[in-house]
């Protein structure tokens, strides 16, 4: 499936070919366990994806969506196959990496800014410097990001002094200081009201649109994906692979009320239809 | 509040003031021996005019808890930070441990006398036996609970093993270490008075042991009353050096600045 070509698509990458790969899985599956306990997370995957694209993985729950996100970051290894990321075998550490779960986890015996600035503490080039210039540079850093997600003046604050959706803004900023070429992000709104993740989702964009790191997200929220992505893959029911792969080329930066355009809207139902058919499937294949 | 904090506080001493006020009432209403049951009022006597006596004692229990403590907690700490931070020394270790920990430390305390002679050394050995066990599960507990998506983002990053323990594992186990100082050094005490008791010429277990078999009956309430203020003492020093060094883990309100 395609969307109709749109004219005023910004110009992020078409065709993975004219820009570097970010990503590379070439026939990777994920089996955990062995023997008569192994359970298949994902099936053989093939999947490419360029540099500074922003891709959405949808799917039914369970579906190993997270696991590839775990394969890219090199939590996981495969099980068969290659995992190629930023020119290297898997490993993560190949390319500087984000991560950001739907739990915010931040440290509650440090300020904001110390939270943030924990990535900091353990990269390089940052961590040699990080004692002489953490209440200099790296603070500055620190805080010019809040600002960005609109949480000036919030450095000093202890996490509990603020709500979840505060907390998730900070979360991203954390994933975002040591200016990763790369950002990891599983379901980072899930808990969040509806309200907070459309304000999120306009800040998401536009830190993407500032930093533009390739960006691979895992939500099970369609407009969310619709949004926020360059390109959709939709995922089959558990073990998971690749049903389809679709670019998204409204034009940025989008808007919420965009979502509510009929083309959009075609968009969502194109994939809900695509994950409803695969969660039907899984249903007969358990029966 | 404060008010609250207040009153509640005056209804502590009070319950406590009465506590020794209906003893005393008693003893005197039934006519109780003091043989049997020495007034409180006896017993503070005794224990201010034996006060030169009692001392080195006093100073000879707390030295053996202190030591024994602070041998526990070393090993505790390091035991409980090994089995922490590995999912299967944790579930080798446990059932060995709640073994060694439900044993009675009295029963222990001849084997030690057994090997090293009565006197201090048996004492140490069991304060340190009956308090490094709440450290090594406290410690544990801590380090197993960290939550897994922050040991993703930090190991995704390339973070060893070291640094996620350094930065993540110890700070947040502070806590967990903290509220068990305060319980290992209650328990220390109780074994090194335990182990004076059994087998030992100095110390207040060994006052007590001495002057029971003199029928000195207020002297024997004298040393519990002495046990019991070092116990108290020990435990508000340590609660005091809790909330000074983990005041972020209560949340109290009056943390929140605005």
């Amino acid at each position: 499936m395609r969307m109709q070509p749109n004219s005023q698509f910004d110009g992020s990458p078409v065709a993975a070919g004219a820009v570097p790969t970010a990503i590379e899985l070439s026939e990777a599956s994920v089996t955990f366990g062995r023997g008569d306990r192994a359970v298949p997370a994902l099936s053989t995957t093939t999947l490419k994806i360029a540099d500074g694209e922003f891709v959405a993985l949808v799917g039914p729950s369970g579906c190993g969506k997270s696991t590839i996100l775990r394969l890219v970051s090199g939590l996981v290894q495969p099980t068969s196959g290659v995992v190629i990321v930023g020119g290297r075998e898997v490993a993560a550490r190949a390319m500087r990496v984000g991560m950001a779960f739907q739990n915010p986890t931040m440290l509650p015996w440090m300020t904001i800014e110390r939270n943030i600035m924990l990535p900091l503490k353990i990269v390089e080039p940052f961590r040699s410097n990080f004692r002489r210039l953490r209440k200099t540079e790296f603070r500055d850093k620190a805080n010019a990001l809040l600002e960005q997600v609109g949480l000036k003046g919030f450095g000093s604050r202890y996490p509990w002094q603020l709500s979840g959706g505060m907390l998730q803004r900070a979360n991203l900023c954390r994933a975002l200081i040591h200016e990763p070429r790369m950002l990891l992000l599983d379901e980072p709104f899930g808990a969040l009201d509806q309200f907070t993740r459309e304000e999120l989702w306009t800040i998401l964009q536009a830190l993407w649109m500032t930093h533009k790191p390739t960006v691979l997200l895992v939500t099970h929220d369609l407009r969310e994906a619709g949004f926020l992505a360059s390109r959709i893959c939709v995922m089959s029911a558990r073990p998971g692979r690749i049903l389809d792969d679709s670019r998204v080329e409204f034009a940025r930066p989008r808007t919420v009320a965009m979502t509510f355009e009929p083309d959009f809207v075609a968009l969502n139902q194109k994939l809900r239809a695509f994950i409803e058919d695969a969660r039907s499937a899984a249903e007969q294949g358990a029966g | 509040m404060f008010g609250i904090d207040v009153r509640q506080k005056a209804w502590s001493a009070g319950l406590i003031v009465l506590f020794f006020v209906a003893w005393e009432l008693f003893c005197l209403v039934t006519g109780m021996s003091d043989l049997v049951l020495p007034r409180p009022s006896q017993v503070f006597v005794t224990l201010f005019q034996r006060f030169p006596v009692l001392w080195p004692h006093i100073v000879q229990t707390l030295a053996t808890t202190m030591f024994g403590f602070v041998l526990g907690v070393a090993l505790g700490v390091a035991l409980g930070a090994i089995i922490g931070v590995s999912k299967t020394a944790y579930d080798t270790c446990y059932p060995l441990l709640i073994g060694f920990s439900s044993i009675p430390k009295v029963a222990v305390v001849p084997i030690f006398v057994l090997w090293f002679g009565s006197g201090t050394v048996p004492a140490v050995l069991t304060a340190l036996s009956i308090c490094f066990f709440p450290i090594v599960v406290n410690i544990a507990t801590g380090l197993a609970t960290t939550e897994p998506e922050l040991e993703d983002v930090l190991k995704a990053l390339g973070a060893s093993k070291l640094d996620i323990l350094w930065n993540v594992g110890l700070p947040r186990t502070m806590p967990f270490f903290f509220a068990s100082l305060k319980v290992a050094i209650s328990y220390a005490f109780v074994g090194a008075v335990l182990s004076e008791t059994v087998a030992s010429n100095r110390g207040i277990g060994n006052v007590m042991m001495t002057a029971s078999s003199n029928f000195n009956v207020p002297l024997v309430f004298a040393g519990l009353f002495v046990l019991a203020g070092l116990g108290v003492a020990l435990y508000v020093v340590f609660s005091l050096i809790e909330g000074q060094v983990t005041g972020w883990a209560t949340r109290k309100n009056d943390v929140i600045a605005t």
